[in-house]
């Protein structure tokens, strides 16, 4: 028997296993500097901003984030998972339609529903004009430029998340529990509270946290409200006092804050476990007042959440559409368009990347700095913004100098730029367009890749002939979330923006901050209307996943 | 030469070692099957022979050519192996033809055109090249992934459980098909699986594994009549022990009465022995002095499977045509009818 010649293994420089961790950890890179550059200035201190903190700022943002954690959590709870019940388990008239048209609201940020709900609640607005003609001027109606106004429009916003998540876990595991639960012994009421809601608790509680995370993130509609948080107070020292360290001092303190509900949610995400599907018992059929009980409320929520929104953006659009759509419109739409495109395309690169690094790499190394790469959709905007300029203007400064010295008359490079806006936007959503294609990843099997390396193919052929091919639903999916994010994107944009580079979110936040609600209704529609797009991929997917 | 050479292959998991110094070969043509319990290493054995585990120790050949060694191992795409996995793992996105032309990558349009007509036809799937692998039956995906696995004319095919998500009847056909399909391609092929109807049917030789190691590497004819271990004979069809003692040069005694054999029985004179008793030993006859208590029956169709008790308290099955309908309790008559001597040394304690 002769010997083969050992010629080198091909498979050698891909697999081996510690190239894993620092593959990972080129792309996590994008999220863990913005991070660690904003941690860093909680671990330096300096006294005297943090005495100007301490004394004006934190007292009430402190106050205010704390209203909101418990007010919009209770209220996401409150709407969310009564909906999820009803429309998973029980039947009513319209089920069928309030289980998707209940997701609707995702499409609309926070900030153009808190616009559109301030119009038309406030003193001023329709509402209230027409309950003054009505019962004079005596009558009186809760403000809605009001704690409780912001908790109202944040619940309205989010609650999308526990409904989307609860429904989930209903849908596959409620109504099998409350039978066999009712084959014990229970009535069906002790059957949800003692069986059906607790098993659900990982889903809820995953569906609360992401609300959390987008409450602490909101920026856009508290601005509206002028409710001061850590956010607007981020936003105000960088650009209205120009104190970029108070800035990072503050968004290290949020960070914190997000940092535990983005361990939580990790955590839950463990604990939720499909169980088997296609299995569909008789639903719960509502009788007498419950039924209709049930229509009204899922009528009611969808009307405030989205429909009446909607429609009164399309009143005011009507009603400036001539004047705003020849002025600059274009180009904030060519605006959005382009940075949504661009971030889709690298962000969605880059979320295959990492996918695929996870997948040739298995140690625990590299799927831990895969976890913390996809770590930024929990972090703020403002935070982000921040963490991206900070060593982007220590970088330039070293740029500039050597360009000076090289004869350039220049005073920035990279800051102004738009990649300082990219980068932070990546890293905001590289989490976004990772799932997605991780999922489809994931359903390639081990023994797929190994099928296709035994007819020939190496690890490189392996990717490009089998994995992306299989992988390619993924791949839209994610540049399509993404590309809609970017445009709906508020904080990042304004803070980071080459200047008189606005977009659709940049012009709707200008307009509002000056009251012209009807100004900021055309680009907030052009928004909405783009937001419908995932969220249709969304209904199509749970319609056919579930049912 | 050996199409398939293992030699003190030693296999594992990081501190979990899972296979020991395991040797066999392969000739040419021949078909060859792991068979044993989940859990014994089997398909870990299969998989190095692919190339997707590496070696502790010992080394694998393939037509003479070693491919895989400590801390080396060649490519799995470089080996021309085909295999057909459990879950025939067939590509989700491709259509059927597209499925079974796949490896043939180098081949020219026309070439591969005519390669995967033939291979469809082979499998018996002509007309299903258009379709999709979620379109077919389990048995026509399991065909389909035969088919891929063929068509690059591989030297060797490895095939993982192949039949284990198909029903009784068509784990029958197909096995049946399979081999014939081997032996007119005169493609090597091993096999690995639990079911030992299933290695009877496909396999030349059958290696029986337990728990990482081989205990006996024969065909099947050999299994059962000759098993090397302990676990080989109750591994391998059924049958019980009964305690006996070796009697001079090639003789026992037990209480079914006195075996002489021509082959010396390798234990020396008076020690206690266990003596595999197959059902088939045990034949039922009226006339025959030794009775025996009906314990248990298993309706068989064309027989009866009898459990019986002894005087002694032992029990033995018997395989009994099934006009002999024997009630429980009933005493009847059996006669020692064996071709087969096979004895353990009890293990001393």
């Amino acid at each position: 028997m002769h010997l083969t010649v050992s010629d080198s293994n091909p498979g050698n420089f891909w697999n081996w296993r510690g190239w894993g961790p620092l593959r990972a950890l080129a792309i996590a890179a994008l999220t863990l500097l913005p991070l660690l550059v904003v941690l860093a200035s909680f671990f330096e201190p300096q006294p005297e901003i943090w005495a100007h903190l301490t004394e004006y700022v934190l007292p009430g943002v402190l106050w205010n984030t704390g209203i909101l954690i418990l007010g919009v959590g209770a209220g996401v709870l409150l709407l969310g998972v009564p909906l999820a019940w009803l429309t998973a388990v029980c039947d009513f008239p319209g089920r069928r339609f309030f289980a998707w048209s209940l997701m609707l609201p995702l499409a609309m940020p926070a900030y153009v529903l808190a616009f559109v709900q301030v119009g038309l609640l406030d003193f001023t607005g329709p509402v209230q004009t027409l309950l003054r003609t009505w019962f004079g001027s005596s009558a009186w109606f809760p403000p809605i430029r009001s704690t409780g106004g912001v908790v109202l429009v944040l619940t309205l916003a989010f609650y999308p998340y526990v409904y989307l998540l609860a429904r989930n876990a209903f849908i596959t595991q409620g109504l099998r529990a409350v039978e066999a639960a009712q084959a014990l012994g229970f009535t069906r009421g002790q059957a949800f509270w003692k069986v059906a809601l607790p098993m659900a608790r990982p889903w809820i509680a995953g569906g609360m946290t992401l609300a959390l995370m987008e409450t602490l993130a909101d920026f856009g509609s508290v601005s509206i409200f002028s409710f001061d948080t850590f956010t607007t107070a981020i936003y105000k020292a960088w650009f209205s006092l120009f104190n970029l360290p108070a800035a990072s001092q503050l968004a290290s303190l949020l960070v914190l804050f997000v940092l535990v509900l983005a361990v939580i949610d990790q955590h839950l995400r463990h604990n939720r476990r499909y169980a088997a599907k296609n299995f569909s018992p008789a639903r719960i059929v509502l009788q007498g007042g419950a039924r209709w009980g049930a229509v009204v409320f899922c009528g009611v929520v969808l009307a405030m959440a989205f429909v009446v929104p909607f429609i009164q953006l399309l009143i005011w659009a009507r009603t400036v559409w001539q004047e705003d759509f020849d002025a600059r419109y274009p180009a904030f739409l060519l605006h959005s368009i382009l940075l949504g495109g661009v971030a889709a395309a690298v962000v969605t690169v880059l979320g295959l990347l990492l996918s695929a690094i996870r997948q040739h790499h298995k140690d625990w190394m590299t799927q831990f700095i895969v976890r913390l790469a996809t770590l930024g959709y929990a972090i703020p905007g403002t935070v982000l913004a921040v963490g991206v300029f900070i060593p982007v203007a220590w970088l330039d400064n070293y740029l500039v100098g050597a360009a000076q010295w090289a004869g350039w008359d220049v005073s920035q490079i990279l800051k102004g730029s738009l990649l300082v806006m990219l980068l932070a936007l990546s890293a905001r959503f590289l989490a976004v367009a990772f799932q997605p294609v991780d999922a489809a990843m994931q359903r390639i099997t081990r023994n797929q890749g190994n099928a296709a390396r035994s007819l020939g193919l190496s690890p490189r052929q392996v990717l490009l002939r089998l994995q992306l091919p299989m992988v390619r639903g993924g791949l839209l999916t994610a540049a399509l979330i993404v590309f809609v994010d970017v445009m709906k994107e508020m904080p990042i944009t304004l803070m980071t923006r080459p200047f008189g580079w606005d977009t659709l979110a940049v012009r709707v936040f200008e307009m509002t901050s000056e009251g012209m609600w009807d100004r900021a209704a055309l680009p907030s529609l052009a928004i909405v209307l783009a937001g419908l797009l995932p969220v249709i991929l969304l209904v199509r997917k749970s319609e056919s996943g579930l049912h | 030469m050996d199409a398939l050479v293992l030699d003190s292959v030693a296999l594992g998991y990081g501190k979990q070692q899972i296979v020991h110094d395991l040797s066999f070969a392969l000739a040419p043509g021949e078909i060859g099957c792991l068979l044993g319990g989940s859990g014994c290493g089997k398909t870990t054995v299969l998989r190095a022979i692919a190339g997707f585990e590496p070696l502790r120790s010992g080394r694998i050949a393939l037509n003479g050519h070693w491919v895989a060694e400590e801390r080396w191992q060649l490519a799995p795409e470089r080996r021309q192996i085909g295999m057909v996995f459990q879950d025939y793992a067939l590509f989700p996105h491709l259509s059927v033809a597209a499925n079974v032309g796949f490896g043939l990558r180098e081949w020219t349009r026309a070439d591969k055109a005519h390669r995967i007509e033939e291979m469809l036809a082979l499998v018996g799937l002509a007309d299903a090249g258009p379709r999709y692998p979620h379109e077919l039956s389990g048995g026509q995906q399991q065909r389909v992934a035969l088919a891929r696995a063929l068509a690059p004319g591989p030297t060797l095919l490895l095939m993982d459980e192949p039949f284990s998500n198909l029903d009784v009847e068509l784990r029958e056909r197909l096995s049946i098909d399979v081999h014939d399909i081997l032996k007119a391609t005169g493609t090597t092929g091993l096999l690995v699986t639990h079911n030992q109807q299933e290695a009877f049917a496909m396999a030349d030789r059958v290696g029986v594994m337990l728990s990482g190691t081989l205990q006996q590497w024969a065909s099947p004819y050999a299994l059962y009549h000759e098993p090397a271990t302990r676990h080989v004979a109750t591994f391998v069809g059924d049958g019980v022990f009964l305690p006996a003692r070796v009697h001079g040069q090639n003789c026992i005694d037990f209480e079914l009465g006195q075996l002489c054999r021509i082959q010396p029985v390798d234990v020396p004179d008076g020690a206690d022995v266990d003596v595999l008793i197959r059902p088939d030993d045990i034949q039922h006859d009226d006339a025959s002095p030794i009775r025996a208590k009906v314990l248990e029956r298993v309706f068989r169709g064309a027989a009866f499977l009898y459990t019986l008790e002894l005087a002694s308290g032992d029990r033995v099955l018997s395989l009994v045509p099934s006009h002999h309908d024997h009630q429980i309790g009933e005493m009847i008559g059996i006669r020692l009818e064996i071709d087969h001597l096979v004895a353990f040394q009890k293990a001393l304690t």
